[in-house]
């Protein structure tokens, strides 16, 4: 069986200085990847080259067969590559149901839109109670609801989630947490890049951890939660 | 003080005139934050499209209920074709450029663009008669609608109304709004930027070009610097509204064409005030308006600010 999504030495540089210095990794259908690491060692910058807002300097990307490397970024949504991007971006001046249908921007399968849209609401109930109500008067953690409510009703065969938990408050981070582990008992397969190591290494099937641009370490989930080096450099133990 | 309803009305015609052309201004800084300052030349192009279809397309003597439509499809495809052309050569090879470029593009083009219609338009040289609707002005109770009015008073509210069932209602209005507000994150739902802003710029320039026929039917004469106050008016009108704002845009022109026609109308009557109320003034309190409201409401009128959290 072939990856759903392959990378293979992938550089990525913002003039001359090289954010990600070749990296390679793979996604298979059904499962939870997860990119960790501090801020700066280039997980946002491969996630942002991946939907294509950022053309690589080097490699190939491999997704569900085809090269993205040529694709725009207002293309590859189409392709079942669903980005829910950091610090959320959902479109403050809309409403919360127009934000959802924005995710839905490619489709016109009306009666299948509406039933997404439910069933976003169902995921995240308090979505459903705002819903004709400016998204961007929603809290930090119900804007993590919106953007990856918005990003699910593209009916994606990989979701991207970036830093979901950044800014929240513990009780909201384990409802985002509980969220993408309800999302991959459904089967969804989704890359997901974290700060938080510990929480997002318990949720995934496999792992890299990320310094200055480059994949340090790898392997599944369990062992990178257990490995001593990453327990000491992310999980703030000696 | 029965003459006020008649005030407004003519307020309200002149105001939505401005709305119309004020249009074009927010939704291109809506989209790129370009105040596109060639926007009063693509209105003025528009009018000599509309006269070229009567005056040198259509036979001698046509009806002008015939003529009319054509005059606006005429407008309307100069208008377009002269901004999308702009977009294409002028704006967008300036992107990411700083933002001062493409500004300084903006009143070189609109510079451009008139005197070309003056050296190669013929008998652009002084102004130009535009064709007129017969029949008498139309009564509504007290007030009256000049015949040159007329196109105006059902032209403005229909365009209105399709501007905002477009923008709220239909996909491509709705990967506008997207796009105005976060450009990046609009192109990972889907939606093709550079094809909204290319949209952005045709739609200004199409009720431009409606504006555009209002004028020459209005005041029954176009030249090639027509552009250069009903662009600034436009503009005030957008900043009044709220930049950004395409109901602002409407709003904006419709105030500051009441305060244009009461001032000439009652400024005069204040004691004291009698050499400040003449037509010639109007421009004046239009522009002592903008700077009120800025004072006040430095968004303008309906540009509010939602706070984006973080």
């Amino acid at each position: 069986m072939t990856a759903l999504l392959e990378v293979e030495d992938l550089r990525v540089a913002y003039g001359k200085i090289e954010a990600v210095k070749g990296i390679s990794f793979k996604v298979d259908a059904g499962e939870v990847v997860t990119l960790i690491g501090t801020n700066g060692a280039g997980k946002t910058t491969t996630l942002r080259t991946l939907s294509g807002l950022l053309k690589p300097v080097g490699g190939q990307i491999k997704f569900d067969g085809k090269s993205l490397k040529k694709i725009p970024a207002h293309q590859v949504v189409s392709l079942g590559l669903a980005h829910s991007p950091e610090g959320r971006h959902i479109f403050p001046r809309m409403t919360i149901e127009d934000n959802l249908r924005l995710g839905a921007f490619l489709r016109s399968d009306k009666q299948g839109i509406e039933k997404d849209i439910q069933r976003a609401y169902d995921l995240f109930p308090i979505l459903g109670e705002r819903r004709k109500q400016a998204a961007g008067t929603l809290s930090g953690g119900e804007q993590q609801m919106l953007a990856m409510g918005r990003a699910l009703m593209s009916q994606p065969k990989l979701l991207m989630l970036d830093e979901p938990s950044m800014g929240l408050s513990p009780i909201m981070m384990q409802k985002i947490m509980a969220t993408i582990a309800e999302l991959k008992s459904q089967g969804t397969t989704i890359l997901l890049v974290e700060q938080n190591a510990q929480a997002a290494l318990s949720l995934a099937d496999h792992g890299h951890v990320m310094e200055v641009g480059n994949i340090v370490l790898s392997g599944t989930g369990r062992d990178l939660l257990h490995d001593e080096s990453v327990r000491k450099a992310y999980l703030g133990e000696d | 003080m029965n003459e006020l309803p008649q005030q407004l009305v003519n307020g309200l015609l002149l105001g939505s005139m401005y709305g119309l052309v004020a249009i074009g201004y927010t939704m291109v800084y809506g989209i790129v934050q370009l105040i596109n300052f060639a926007h009063g030349e693509i209105f003025m192009t528009g009018a000599f499209g509309a006269l070229t279809v009567y005056a040198y397309i259509l036979p001698d003597g046509t009806s002008m209920w015939v003529a009319l439509p054509l005059m606006l499809i005429g407008a309307i495809l100069v208008a377009v074709m002269v901004a999308v052309g702009a977009e294409r050569l002028a704006y967008r090879p300036l992107r990411n450029a700083p933002r001062l470029a493409p500004l300084i593009t903006a009143i070189g083009l609109s510079l451009a663009l008139q005197q070309a219609v003056w050296a190669w338009y013929p008998d652009a040289k002084s102004p130009r008669i535009f064709p007129q609707i017969g029949g008498g002005p139309f009564h509504l109770g007290n007030v009256t609608i000049q015949t040159g009015d007329i196109f105006l008073f059902v032209a403005a509210p229909i365009s209105m109304a399709v501007l905002a069932y477009f923008v709220m209602k239909t996909r491509t209005g709705r990967g506008m709004q997207a796009t105005a507000q976060d450009p990046d994150t609009a192109k990972l739902m889907g939606v093709n930027t550079d094809r909204i802003i290319v949209i952005a710029f045709a739609l200004g320039a199409t009720f431009a070009a409606v504006g555009s026929v209002a004028y020459g039917l209005k005041y029954g004469q176009i030249d090639f610097r027509m552009g250069f106050i009903l662009g600034l008016k436009a503009f005030t009108a957008a900043v009044l509204g709220g930049i950004g704002n395409i109901y602002g845009a409407m709003l904006g022109g419709i105030v500051l064409g009441v305060a244009e026609a009461l001032s000439t109308a009652y400024i005069s009557d204040i004691p004291g005030m009698d050499k400040f109320g003449s037509q010639s003034w109007a421009d004046v309190w239009a522009f002592v308006l903008l700077i009120l409201v800025l004072l006040f409401r430095p968004q303008g009128l309906l540009g509010e600010r939602v706070a984006d959290r973080a």
